[in-house]
């Protein structure tokens, strides 16, 4: 009984799984200067929700996105850069937080990607081209 | 010619392949903290109730290895979690807590109902300790040795079976 009621409780965490807490300030408010907003806006889009793993922090409804925003707001403001923020997060949550993966030995192949399937379409290609002549 | 028929076969084949095994092997999607092995950021947090003090990063590096248990009032599997807690409290782990987006009020009703093995509290009211940690959600505990260094990190609720792997990460902090 025990164990089915524990059980339940893992399974009913993400039906509440939100505080009482309003969301903080600059999780949905605009930066002053529209330059930083701007910064702030284009970084948000490249930050992976830890919650939603499928969404940015900019999409994502999740409490932590919200404060994840702040933050990315915060430290724009104070003058740090949208890569400087990005470094950071990465240097917490790896490389996975980024939606924009490095050219380093694991994420080479994520860009070389397009060009070989590219490469395999024109050989399909010339391949069909021969044959009608 | 003949042998070029069977390639979308073939990839239909991979493609069913390689659903079956996700479907049979779930990804784990659990994010790890890469401060593992790094000293502790530094932070200040208020007391997240009146009468316990709060938690600062100085607190975690006086010399022995401590847990720290990341949690909320709000949080089903934090309450799964407490007994446990209260256990490895009773083996001698000392257990300071940071408490995430929550109200006194709530806390104090949380650990009244729960249960209190917590030492220092710092309140969290906006995650910013707690993105500064490289943790995801709540709870998750860390172990914190006596220069400050954390450890090991635990994701989710400390489960009675996680108690051994939790006592010896204290001890190989030591």
């Amino acid at each position: 009984m025990k164990r089915l009621l524990l059980a339940l409780a893992l399974v009913a965490a993400p039906l509440r799984a939100d505080s009482d807490l309003p969301p903080s300030r600059w999780a949905n408010e605009q930066l002053p200067d529209p330059r930083q907003e701007a910064a702030a806006t284009k970084l948000m889009q490249e930050i992976r929700c830890l919650v939603c793993q499928g969404q940015a922090i900019g999409d994502s409804d999740a409490e932590l996105a919200g404060d994840m925003r702040a933050l990315v707001r915060e430290r724009i403001a104070r003058g740090e850069s949208a890569e400087e923020v990005r470094r950071w997060l990465i240097e917490r949550y790896g490389a996975w937080v980024s939606y924009r993966p490095p050219l380093d030995p694991l994420g080479w192949p994520l860009w070389a990607a397009p060009i070989g399937l590219l490469a395999a379409g024109a050989w399909l290609l010339r391949g069909r081209f021969r044959r009608r002549a | 010619m003949s042998r070029a028929r069977f390639i979308p076969l073939i990839v239909f084949a991979l493609i069913v392949v390689a659903v079956a095994w996700r479907l049979a092997v779930p990804r784990d999607d659990r994010v790890a903290s890469k401060l593992e092995g790094q000293k502790l950021p530094s932070f200040a947090l208020p007391p997240a109730l009146p009468g316990k003090p709060g938690l600062t990063s100085a607190d975690l590096a006086k010399g022995s290895p401590r847990l720290v248990n990341i949690f909320a009032s709000w949080c089903v599997p934090c309450a799964a979690e407490a007994p446990v807690l209260l256990d490895l409290k009773r083996r001698g782990v000392p257990i300071d807590a940071i408490a995430i987006r929550d109200r006194p009020e709530d806390v104090a009703a949380f650990l009244a109902r729960h249960g209190d093995p917590f030492e220092r509290i710092g309140g969290d009211d906006r995650s910013q300790v707690q993105i500064a940690l490289g943790s995801s959600g709540v709870p998750e505990s860390f172990v914190v040795d006596g220069r400050g260094v954390i450890r090991a990190q635990h994701i989710g609720p400390i489960m009675p079976h996680d108690v051994d792997g939790i006592m010896q990460a204290m001890e190989a902090a030591k």
